[in-house]
């Protein structure tokens, strides 16, 4: 089955789908967007820097990713406003991975797999690591679900109860670096955050619970991979731009329904 | 500082040891002493800016002081009602759901304790729906599923009216003697502070004065910082006005 390159790419996009929708949830939640842009566009400057050093690609971009957000929590908040700050850091990165790509000798590279996602190109090693940061991601959300939750309704509440808000701050900063990193095949950095901020938006119009909304951002996903899928295999579309616009169809079609079901209960 | 009546320390729950707390520039703190015993009622008072709040972070642990120390009991739980608890649209959060963040999974005790603080019927609505007075009653009722040891309230009344206010205190003084846990609060409700309190603390960045309710509203510190020439009620919202209270006590050296 894994010989199968379709397999290989179903597989992954359903294990980076089962990590991004709850993991999601928290962005849209913590309004972190603009800090999922920052750090999924320091990727591209980690895979400038893969490709340079001969390492592996996943490791350099998870090193760019957690460079970048480490760095934008130490200095958010001194001399800019973090909305500047993340402005800056998020395009300024983008860019210098672009020109720092031009820059690596010998073969001439094919940024617009790293830039836009090639789920069709994973491999079976890929599919082991991508699958291995998924399961990672999703232990630490459910170990620590209940932490989380209380720091983001409230940080002084989560310290009364013994909560240290700055170190669970960081395990989300982590699991988002590698997050990034295991997802940058799959839909492309530049739409990662579309990733993880659309399926969640969607289920948030359809959702009671936090819990609810989580799992029903990973069937959004989950359609949105699978319609991106076979865009890509059938009509050769860029894959990240077809999961995403699947995605915002999904959540145009939930925000419509739930609209007109509040107009309907009055 | 001065005690404004006899007081012999017996064990507290929680105690601050001349505490200071400076932000920036800004000395919020200075040489504040505080405990709250088993079972008591212990009110800080003080108009704005006087570092009530940032007494309590320091308190509960959000906060780490720059001087002094805080003691609290091996095991200690508190139970917490912040000033502000903004639910964010993007979340949604019923009742039930946030009762369970208590930790606490029994579905009977949530509903015994949404029955005490008159919510029972509200465990379906959406947080953001529930109007002020209701929402301090949810948050409170969290707070009570902790099963805390000491219950930590911020200015717990803001945004309600007079009857609410009232009836909100009754319920907190039926809650600590139901649950026997000990109390303490910010609060601008002066004459109903006086009421239900078994101690106050007058605070003004350093602690003015303290002692039980009545020898407190005698001391000339608190009517001083009041602004209080009978005992009229309503001093409240006089807060802003600056008062002069320049006397420096004890060594004050903590500057630095």
């Amino acid at each position: 089955m894994l010989d199968d390159f379709l397999w290989r790419a179903a597989l992954a996009g359903i294990a980076v789908v089962l990590a991004s929708g709850p993991l999601g949830c928290f962005v849209v939640w913590r309004r972190m967007a603009y800090f999922g842009d920052a750090t999924a566009h320091a990727a591209i400057l980690g895979v400038a820097l893969s490709l340079g050093f001969s390492i592996s690609v996943f490791i350099g971009v998870l090193i760019t990713a957690l460079a970048m957000a480490f760095m934008i929590l130490s200095f958010s908040g001194r001399v800019f406003t973090v909305d500047t700050l993340l402005g800056v850091a998020a395009h300024g990165g983008l860019a210098l991975g672009l020109v720092a790509v031009t820059f690596i000798p010998g073969v001439r590279v094919d940024l617009s797999a790293y830039l836009f996602g090639d789920i069709l190109a994973v491999g079976r090693d890929d599919l082991f690591i991508i699958s291995g940061g998924c399961a990672v991601i999703l232990v630490a959300l459910w170990l620590r679900w209940e932490r989380l939750l209380l720091l983001t309704l409230n940080s002084d509440l989560a310290a009364a109860r013994g909560i240290d808000p700055r170190r669970e701050n960081m395990i989300l900063t982590v699991m988002l670096a590698v997050l990034v990193a295991v997802a940058i095949k799959i839909v492309g950095a530049l739409l990662i955050t579309a990733m993880l901020i659309i399926p969640a938006a969607a289920a948030r119009a359809i959702s009671r619970t936090p819990e609810w909304m989580a799992v029903l951002a990973v069937a959004v996903g989950l359609l949105a991979v699978l319609a991106g899928l076979f865009g890509s295999f059938y009509w050769d579309m860029p894959t990240g731009p077809s999961i995403v616009t699947a995605a915002t169809a999904i959540f145009a079609v939930a925000s419509l329904a739930s609209l007109s079901r509040i107009k309907f209960r009055h | 500082m001065r005690w404004v009546s006899g007081e012999s320390l017996v064990v507290s729950l929680i105690q601050a040891q001349r505490l200071g707390v400076r932000i920036g520039a800004r000395q919020i703190l200075r040489d504040v002493d505080l405990s709250v015993r088993k079972r008591e009622i212990v009110t800080v008072v003080g108009p704005n800016g006087s570092g009530k709040t940032t007494l309590l972070r320091v308190l509960i642990g959000a906060q780490s002081p720059s001087k002094g120390a805080v003691v609290r009991e091996a095991g200690l739980r508190v139970g917490y009602v912040p000033q502000r608890l903004a639910i964010d649209q993007a979340m949604p959060l019923t009742v039930a759901r946030w009762l369970a963040l208590s930790g606490t999974k029994d579905r009977e005790k949530h509903l015994q304790i949404a029955e005490q603080v008159g919510i029972s019927s509200l465990l379906k609505q959406q947080m953001s729906s529930l109007s002020g007075g209701e929402f301090q009653r949810a948050l409170l009722a969290e707070a009570l599923l902790v099963k805390p040891d000491l219950l930590v309230l911020d200015e717990p009344t803001q945004g309600l009216d007079q009857p609410a206010v009232a009836s909100f205190y009754q319920l907190i003084e039926d809650v600590r003697d139901d649950l026997g846990c000990a109390v303490l609060m910010v609060s601008h409700d002066l004459h109903v502070v006086m009421r239900s309190s078994d101690h106050v603390i007058c605070l003004n960045g350093h602690v003015c004065c303290q002692g039980p309710p009545t020898s407190v509203s005698a001391a000339p510190e608190y009517q001083a910082l009041f602004g209080f020439d009978t005992k009229g009620a309503l001093a409240l919202y006089r807060h802003e006005h600056d008062h002069r209270h320049d006397h420096v006590e004890g060594s004050g050296s903590d500057a630095g």
